[in-house]
Order: structure tokens, then C-alpha cells, then sequence
């Protein structure tokens, strides 16, 4: 059966508004389902209690305390070092087989699912290092985990920062450390701050590898070598061992609502940072 | 004074990039020495193509565990490929400026859903549907393959719609100059042109649903049988390393480094697939 | 043409703040982190217990732990899942002050210091409409084995029996294993899921389903299954008429002293053990203890 043009037009502008109409949907069925569901439950008391009884009373504040402090921990490590090690291969290398398998093993490295980063950090950090289940552990771990991702976007958006930049610089007598902190670095900071919030999204959304290297104890912690549950882990044990359904949909409904703060807030400071310095 | 600062920034910058190359490099070589000993134990391929896993008699092999994922991902690739690509098509060509600016923070939302909450949707929505009204205990590969095809949308559509704006003006404006509809110029023309950049992002699409465990956990069933319908329950490699990591000890721990080692080995030849895809540009 | 693009581009490189920016915001970072850690030192030696493994046991511990924090407010104790291997492991090898335990220890785990804190009924369970309301031994290592498979040839509706375990290395399900299945493996077909609660909530979803879990989890959104006409209460696993139970255990590499010690006292304590009755669970100095 031959279809006209027109015929094919029509059909495929319909496939094509129903797929985009579909996504919505399925957006909006998850999303609408969780924040219905847990935004009743977050209050006040939601936010500055620390759970009680397994997590059936009292809120959820350690673990809103320990998802930031995991999160922080691991960005504050991973990004120097990512993006220095970017750096490092963009600037003062040359391209040769070494960078390439460098990339390729930070590129495969992005794909090993987070659960044997678990694995690694429980038997290497809380282990071996003796750091015990604490946010140290946790940090370190998810630090570890989102290197690789770091290492590739932020080398991505170097090397996209136009030749000519570099070439004006050194023409205009730049030394190499000026050359990349004040041509380089400004130009790509848009594309490392994308693999930074990538990585931080990342972190607040992993449960396997924190299960097995923060903990899941329910205090507040009080220092980094304290013992914690984050909000995912939270909502994970809530949910499954059916200890409250109520508290578990609050938990997502907050986590995704968090999440979705830490994008925008990461956006607009990025966009700001560049348009002033333009 | 000058000369200083740059020898130093340049030993610091080594250094930096040192430390996170070993530690990288830590992580590959504990994975390795975790789980070689177990495989040359049990044998290469008794290991891979073994039929059988369970642990407390011993027996290793993880073929039921890479059927689980092969057809998991299949499954996601055929229910979240077409749609993905049609809705970057929808907003390159078809959305109105107003609508793509609603639709496209939309999908970044999705992508911003942890996969825990995904895993627990999906069994209070998808699990029981597919248990009503196609049968079976409604844990299935199906399930796992809708949500999983859910969850690699956002992937493919941002990479893919970055492929399709970045094509020359040209191309279209060519095409419509003789005759074509939009239809035709999408298909024969601003496709196959972003042909690289959209296999590349289905198989990033592709490496996101291998490793992705914990929402798998909740809606595959877990058995370690060898599925034999797209109804029955199954175990993937991420997921046979998420439910019994925390338990193990000796030779059944190695066993699921090993399969770590495998997982590893599958993402370097999509990756090295990917790369020769778009060097190909 | 070319002299104003470098003009531009000169002025640009010269002028950009945003380097010296971000350095100050990395600056002052680095520092908090630096003085966090250093108050975080200070702190290390809390002193604090960590108790880890069963997940089973988990919920208890926590209510115990949180009890206990209330009458001694100096005292810290963080309670740990991983499932009972790794509570074992972890009390082995002190990186846990106890190790929680949902099944009795292995011979070569046999080196440890132990103690039971409760015991714990295991119970068969079937969906409420399940019309089947008792079992023999023997019929469920059949229907685990898949001997049975379907529930027709038990009695009931015709359909297929959705089977549903816990994952390899849980204590519940080596209690299981050793009190039910005796010689017989579970099929490898066998639905895995990695929580009491997970097996819980699949059971009261599907009308086909069969699991087990925890007697004290028991609730009125499944049905537990008579053992020979014995009906699964807590009773019945006293005065030993119903058999399936299992002993929760604290371990630990050698006995227990100072802090531990204390915490260890109240949970054999008569105060201690009433939270564990009234959640459900059996203390082992009632009825029959094992």
C-alpha cells in the first residue's frame, strides 16, 4: 500500500504530537502520584524531627541533614579533582593513545552500575580504611562514583573552547596557568558545571553504594564520621518493608522537590556567574 | 617569579590528575582481583554460560543472569527508542516554541526522579496491571522493560534533539526548496544526516538501562530461573549483585565481583561500539 | 579585521572575573570542609555502639536503641542492616560492637560469643482469598520445590502458584530452608524478594501468591497458613505446637563489656523484653525457649 505524501505527512504528525503526548502523561502519572501523596505530609515537623519508632512517627530531618552532607562531601572532593585531572589531560598533554584510553576508561568507568561502587566503598573505606559506616565513607564513595563523569564532561567542554581563544592568549604573552584560568576555564565553566550537577543529582538520588557505606542509622549525625540514612535510602526502607506508606511518599515527594531545587538554584548561579563576567 | 608559578601549577595539575586516575584505576584493579580468582575457580565458561546460580551449593554461572538483562534491555530499547526519537523530532520540527518550553523542563524533570521511586511506581502501577490482565505474578521482564524504557527517555531525547538542532539550516531548507513535505525531509533528509549522534544517544540510553538496579529490584521478579515468556520474572546481572551483595561472604561475594567484572566488560564494548559509531561522522 | 577580534578578545581575557570568582567560592568551601573536619575530629571519640546485620532483627533493635537513648541520653547507638551474614562478619571483625542475626550460626561462625534476645515465629502466608487455610510441612516444601504447582491440586482455585522467597543469604531464609524444605531445593523459579515487607506486600497484591515472613509481621492484609491445622500464633510457637520459629540472635567476637554490655542488659532486661512482646515477638525466657 503506497501512501501519498500527504497521507504520510498526516500520519506521522500524528505519531509524533502522540509519543510527545505520551511522555507527558507518564511524567505527569508519576510525578502528580508522589507530590498528591507525600506533599500533605510534609510540615514543619516533617522537616525538623528526626524519625521515630522505625520511621513511623516523627519526621525526617537526619535524613534530609545526611542526604546534603553525603552530597557535599562527595561533590567537594570529586570536582577539584575531576576537573583538575581534565584539565590536566586537555592542556598538558597531547593527544596520543595514552589520552585516549584515559577517556575511554573514564567513559566506561561512568557505566559500572553504582551497586559496585557499594561494594568497593564498603569493603575499602568502611573496611579497610576503618572510616566505619559514616558520611567520610559515604562521601568518599559517591565521590569516587561520579569522578569519572566529571573527568568527561568537564574535559568535553575544554577541549570545545574555541583554538582561538588559547592562540590569542599565548600570542598576547599569557603563561599557560593564565591561559587556562582566565580564557579556558571561564569559556567551558558552563559545560563542567553541567557534569557537576549531573554528578550532584547523581548523589542525592543513590541508594545501593550509601546503604552500604553511610549506614542507615536514623540519628542526626554530628560529624562526618557519623553514621546516616539519606532521603533515598529513607523512602527505599520505608517503602519496602512497608513500615509507613505516608512518611515514604512524604520522603519522595521532598527528595524529588529538593532534587528539583538543587537543578534550578545550580542553572541560575551558573548563568550568572558567566553573563557578569561577560 | 613568573617561571615558578607556572612549574608549580603545572606539578599540581599532574598531581591532581594522578590521584584521580589511580583511584580510578584502584577501582578496576579491586574489581579484578575480587572476582578473577573465582572465575578461574569455577572456569571461564562455566561461569558465563552456566545455567545454574546458587550459592550455598556452590554453583556459579550467570547465563540466566545475562539472558535477564539482554532482554530487559531489548525491551526497553524497543518501547523507549521510537518514542524517544519521535518526541525530539517533536521538538525540533513540530512543537510551538510555548509548548517545547513546558515540554522540554518536563523531560528534565523526569530525568530527575531517583530510580527508587521509578522501582516503587512501577510496582504499585505496572506490576499489578500486567498481573490482572495478561496474567502471570505481574513481576516480569515486561515490567521491567516499561519502566526501565521510561527511564532512559530523557537520555535519548536530550542527546538525540542536540543532534538533530546542530545540522546545518541548509539541509531543510534545501529539501523544502524541492518540494519535499516536513515529513519526507525529516525522514530522508535531517535523519539519516544525525544518524551518529542518535545511535549514539540510544546507546547511552542502552548503557543507563544495564546498570540501572534498584527499580529493576523492585519490578523483575528476581528469580534466577531462565525466563521463558516476557510474563515470567528474572534476575539481571545489576540486580543479582543488588540483592545479594550485602549478604555474602567468600567465594559467593567474589562470584558477584566477577559478575561486576563482566558488567564492566559489557559497558567497554558499547562504549567502544558508541565511539566508532560517531568517529564514523 | 583580524587587529579588532584580538582587541576584543584581549579585552575579554583581561577582564574575566569569574575565574577569581569561583577561586574565592572554592576558597571559602574548602575552608568550612576544613573546619568541619576538624570539629569532626574532635568528636570521633563519641563512643558510640554499632550494631549490625539482620534485617529482620533491624526494626526491633532500632525501637530497643531508641528506648534505650531515652533513659540514658549520653549514650549513642546506630543500628545497621547488610543482613545477617554481614552482621556476622562485621561483629567478627569489630567493625560492629554486636552483630544482628536472624538464624543460628553456621559451624564455622560457631567461634563467636552469642546471645538470644527473642525468638521469632515464621509464617507461611497466602493471600486473604485464598480459600486454603492449612497446610502439612510436606505440601509446602512440595509447593517450593514446584512438585505442586498449581492450586487446584491442593484444594483451592485453579492457578498456578506464585512462589515468593527471600534472596540467598537471608537468615529468614536459611530458617526456612532447615525447618521446611529439609532435603528439597527451592525451585529456581521461585520469586526473590529482599525484604519481609517486599514479600508481605506481594502477597496481600496477588491472590496466587505464597510467601514467608516474620510471625510479628504479620498483619490483616494476609492470611497465615495453619500448620496441620495449628494456627500460627504466638502461643503456639510457646508451647511448641506450632514448630517454625527461628531465635534472633546478638553476637559479637568476645563477650560483651562496658557500653555494650550495658545496652546488651537492658535488652535481656524484663523492660526490654516487653518491647519485644508487645512488637510481636517471643522472649526466650517465656514458654519453651529452644
Amino acid at each position: 500500500m503506497k501512501m501519498s505524501s500527504r497521507m504520510a505527512q498526516r500520519v506521522a504528525k500524528i505519531f509524533i504530537w502522540a509519543s510527545a503526548l505520551l511522555v507527558i502523561v507518564i511524567l505527569l502519572a508519576i510525578i502528580l502520584f508522589i507530590l498528591i501523596k507525600g506533599v500533605p505530609e510534609i510540615s514543619w515537623q516533617f522537616l525538623t524531627e528526626i524519625p521515630r519508632n522505625m520511621g513511623r512517627d516523627g519526621g525526617i530531618s537526619s535524613t534530609i541533614v545526611g542526604t546534603l552532607l553525603v552530597t557535599a562531601v562527595a561533590v567537594i572532593i570529586a570536582t577539584p579533582f575531576g576537573v583538575g585531572t581534565a584539565f590536566y589531560l586537555t592542556e598538558y598533554t597531547r593527544e596520543g593513545k595514552i589520552t585516549r584510553i584515559i577517556r575511554f576508561s573514564a567513559e566506561s568507568l561512568s557505566g559500572i552500575p553504582s551497586i559496585v561502587y557499594g561494594l568497593f566503598g564498603f569493603i575499602f573505606f568502611v573496611m579497610y580504611l576503618k572510616l566505619g559506616w559514616s558520611i567520610l565513607s559515604g562521601g568518599l564513595t559517591l565521590a569516587v562514583m561520579i569522578l569519572p563523569t566529571i573527568i568527561r564532561t568537564s574535559e568535553e567542554a575544554i577541549r570545545t573552547v574555541s583554538y582561538q581563544f588559547r592562540e590569542v592568549s599565548y600570542s598576547l604573552g599569557g603563561t599557560k596557568w593564565q591561559t587556562i584560568t582566565r580564557a579556558v576555564f571561564p569559556s567551558a565553566i558552563r559545560g563542567i558545571a553541567v557534569g557537576v550537577i549531573l554528578g550532584i543529582g547523581r548523589c542525592v538520588a543513590e541508594t545501593a553504594a550509601v546503604i552500604l557505606t553511610a549506614g542507615s542509622a536514623l540519628r542526626m549525625p554530628v560529624s562526618i564520621f557519623s553514621p546516616t540514612r539519606t532521603m533515598a535510602e529513607h523512602f527505599y526502607i520505608l517503602a519496602r518493608e512497608g513500615i509507613s506508606m505516608e512518611k515514604a511518599y512524604g520522603t519522595a515527594a521532598l527528595l524529588i522537590i529538593l532534587i528539583f531545587i538543587i537543578n534550578v538554584v545550580a542553572n541560575t548561579l551558573v548563568n550568572r556567574f558567566v553573563a557578569k563576567g561577560r | 617569579m613568573k617561571i615558578n608559578k607556572e612549574k608549580i601549577s603545572g606539578i599540581v595539575f599532574l598531581l591532581i590528575a594522578l590521584s584521580a586516575l589511580s583511584v580510578l584505576a584502584l577501582i578496576t584493579v579491586f574489581i579484578f582481583i575480587k572476582g578473577v580468582p573465582i572465575i578461574n575457580k569455577v572456569g571461564f565458561f562455566n561461569f558465563v554460560f552456566g545455567m545454574v546460580w546458587d550459592p550455598s551449593h556452590g554453583a556459579y554461572g550467570i547465563f540466566p543472569m545475562i539472558i535477564g538483562s539482554v532482554s530487559v534491555t531489548l525491551g526497553a530499547a524497543v518501547l523507549g527508542v521510537p518514542v524517544a526519537i519521535c518526541c525530539s523530532i517533536f521538538l525540533t520540527e513540530y512543537a510551538p516554541a510555548a509548548l517545547s518550553n513546558i515540554v522540554r523542563p518536563a523531560i528534565q524533570l523526569l530525568a530527575a526522579i531517583p530510580s527508587v521511586v521509578y522501582g516503587f511506581w512501577g510496582l504499585l502501577f505496572v506490576v499489578p496491571a500486567i498481573r490482572t490482565y495478561l496474567g502471570g505474578p505481574g513481576l516480569s521482564i515486561l515490567a521491567g522493560s516499561i519502566i526501565l524504557g521510561i527511564m532512559i527517555l530523557p537520555t535519548i531525547i536530550s542527546i538525540s534533539e542536540v543532534s538533530l538542532l546542530s545540522l546545518p539550516r541548509q539541509y531543510k531548507e534545501g529539501a523544502y526548496a524541492l518540494g519535499l513535505t516536513q515529513w519526507q525531509t525529516i525522514r530522508s533528509v535531517q535523519l539519516p544526516a544525525a544518524k551518529s549522534g542518535i545511535v549514539a544517544a540510544i546507546i547511552l540510553g542502552i548503557g543507563r538501562a544495564i546498570g540501572e538496579t534498584m527499580a529493576v529490584i523492585m519490578v523483575l521478579g528476581n528469580a534466577v530461573a531462565i525466563p521463558q515468556s516476557i510474563l515470567d520474572p528474572a534476575r539481571t546481572l545489576t540486580t543479582n549483585i543488588g540483592i545479594e551483595m550485602g549478604y555474602a561472604s567468600g567465594e559467593h561475594q567474589q562470584a558477584l565481583f566477577a559478575t561486576g567484572i563482566v558488567l564492566l566488560v559489557i559497558v567497554m564494548i558499547l562504549n567502544a561500539f558508541a565511539q566508532y559509531v560517531t568517529r564514523r561522522k | 579585521m583580524l587587529r579588532f577580534k584580538v582587541k576584543n578578545m584581549k579585552f575579554e581575557i583581561i577582564n574575566c572575573r569569574p575565574a577569581r570568582r569561583i577561586g574565592t567560592a572554592a576558597g571559602i568551601v574548602v575552608l568550612v570542609l576544613a573546619l568541619s573536619l576538624l570539629s569532626a575530629c574532635s568528636n570521633r571519640n563519641e563512643a558510640g555502639i554499632i550494631v549490625a546485620g539482620s534485617t529482620s532483627v533491624q526494626p526491633y533493635a532500632e525501637v530497643l536503641a531508641e528506648e534505650y537513648m531515652i533513659l540514658h541520653p549520653d549514650a549513642v547507638i546506630d543500628i545497621q542492616g547488610g543482613g545477617s551474614s554481614a552482621g556476622i562478619m562485621a561483629a567478627q571483625s569489630g567493625t560492629s560492637n554486636l552483630g544482628m542475626s536472624s538464624r543460628v550460626l553456621k559451624d564455622e561462625e560457631k567461634s563467636l560469643w552469642y546471645v538470644e534476645i527473642a525468638r521469632d515465629g515464621l509464617a507461611v502466608i497466602t493471600n486473604p482469598a485464598n480459600p486454603i487455610q492449612s497446610l502439612t510441612l510436606d505440601q509446602i516444601s512440595d509447593i517450593y520445590s514446584a512438585k505442586i504447582t498449581d492450586w487446584s491440586q491442593l484444594g483451592g482455585t485453579k492457578a498456578k502458584i506464585h512462589i515468593i522467597t527471600r534472596e540467598d543469604g537471608s537468615g529468614t531464609r536459611d530458617a526456612f530452608v532447615n525447618l521446611v524444605m529439609g532435603e528439597s531445593n527451592i525451585t529456581p523459579r521461585a520469586i526473590v524478594q529482599d525484604s519481609n515487607g517486599a514479600v508481605r506486600q506481594l502477597v496481600a497484591d496477588d491472590p496466587n501468591a505464597i510467601g514467608y515472613i516474620s510471625l510479628g509481621l504479620v498483619d490483616e492484609t494476609v492470611q497465615a497458613l495453619q500448620l496441620d491445622g495449628v494456627e500460627a500464633t504466638r502461643d503456639n510457637v510457646m508451647n511448641g505446637s506450632y514448630n517454625l520459629s527461628r531465635p534472633f540472635l546478638f553476637v559479637a567476637q568476645v563477650e560483651p563489656t562496658g557500653q555494650t554490655r550495658e545496652f546488651l542488659d537492658y535488652v535481656l532486661s524484663e523492660e526490654g523484653q516487653q518491647i519485644l512482646i508487645n512488637e510481636g515477638l517471643i522472649s526466650p525466657s517465656e514458654g519453651t525457649g529452644k
